[in-house]
């Protein structure tokens, strides 16, 4: 996918934070990524090599927290750990394609100095 | 901009309830204490909870807002390269003549050439060369749409850049995504590309008239269809023969009454 875009934006947004907030120095990013959301972590990893050169997150850590899928069954009115887009309910076998999490593509916080 | 939501909309410095001064300080406001110490920069947490998307998601709406308050109904058409996709909106638009006036947005990486050949119907076409951008996102959309003249126009059909993975992720501001898959492509695609197969409202299936030629299990293409796409309308057609289209025209021309319906009441 565009990893590269997609970590060049969560840079934009974090040196801007920083910037709005009077800071120097970027320490740590970090973006919350879902199971489903189609970047592919190792690929933002990579992306983020190349992306942070030249910025105030130069020496920046990044830590990617991973979204479980997470699927809401109506019949069971509760939720239930998938894989997919469309699933089996454990306890009553209803199929649900109600994702509930899993699709998140965020930059969760910065550490800033 | 909006600090709280990250919206980037508003501006300015709020103040809510603030503290004027207008009335007699009778009180300082300084902090002397009895210390010395140095302000050396301490490290500080910052949340941010925004999504990397945001800037395409808040200029989608934007478009959606604009194409609605112009009564169109808008089409992304997104499959992979070789799918159809150019064939299928040319003579979407030539049996819509007389009911519904098209106009067409298409991306590329580089050449006219689909422009081109949608020009030979007779519709206002506007070509977005991407360069080496693997899909179409909200700007570019808004640029090109600028460029046409919608008063001419009901249906907005955007054709995306051949590819099955990326543009899932651009809205584009479009009412419905209509994903194609054609018979001289694998059964499995869906479950190849279950995020582009699952975010569209409507799947068809093209290039019918080959189905026999390439060897097409129908029934497992529709069951893999049916369980990534469940919500979809699905349609079977051939572009080239017009087997099924008239399924497809009706249903376009429900949704575009449907959609000036929902824009001519208050929301």
């Amino acid at each position: 996918m565009h990893e590269v875009s997609i970590m060049a934006e969560a840079v934009r947004m974090a040196v801007e934070a920083a910037q709005a907030a009077g800071a120097q120095r970027i320490i740590s990013l970090r973006l919350r990524i879902g199971k489903l959301s189609g970047a592919v972590p190792e690929a933002l990893e990579f992306a983020w090599d190349v992306v942070r050169n030249g910025t105030i997150a130069e020496n920046a850590r990044l830590e990617i927290e991973s979204v479980a899928a997470i699927c809401w069954c109506a019949t069971c009115q509760s939720e239930f750990d998938c894989q997919d887009f469309l699933n089996e309910c454990p306890r009553c076998h209803n199929l649900s394609g109600d994702l509930r999490r899993g699709r998140e593509l965020d930059i969760a916080a910065v550490e800033l100095e | 901009m909006c600090k709280e939501c990250g919206c980037g909309l508003g501006g300015g410095d709020v103040k809510i309830g603030g503290h004027s001064h207008e009335h007699d300080q009778h009180h300082g406001h300084g902090h002397d204490h009895g210390h010395s110490h140095s302000h050396a920069p301490a490290p500080f947490k910052l949340d941010l909870n925004r999504s990397l998307m945001e800037k395409n998601n808040l200029l989608a709406e934007h478009n959606r807002g604009f194409f609605r308050a112009k009564k169109l109904l808008v089409l992304n058409v997104v499959s992979s390269p070789g799918s159809g996709k150019t064939t299928f909106i040319r003579e979407t638009a030539v049996k819509l003549a007389g009911k519904l006036r098209v106009g067409v947005i298409v991306g590329d990486l580089a050449t006219d050439n689909d422009a081109a050949r949608l020009k030979t119907a007779g519709i206002p076409v506007i070509q977005i060369t991407t360069g080496t951008v693997c899909h179409l996102d909200a700007d570019m959309v808004s640029k090109a749409a600028a460029q046409l003249d919608l008063d001419k126009v009901d249906v907005l059909v955007i054709e995306n850049v051949g590819n099955l993975v990326c543009p899932a992720d651009y809205d584009l501001g479009e009412d419905l995504r209509v994903v194609l898959l054609s018979t001289t492509e694998g059964e499995d695609k869906p479950l190849k590309y279950p995020p582009m197969f699952h975010s569209a409202q409507v799947a068809i299936v093209t290039k019918s008239d080959l189905a026999a030629a390439a060897g097409f299990n129908r029934e497992l293409a529709l069951a893999n269809l049916k369980r990534v796409s469940h919500h979809a309308e699905i349609f079977e057609l051939s572009s080239k023969t017009g087997e099924g289209m008239k399924a497809w025209l009706d249903f376009l021309v429900k949704q575009r009454t449907l959609s000036q319906q929902r824009t001519a009441g208050p929301i």
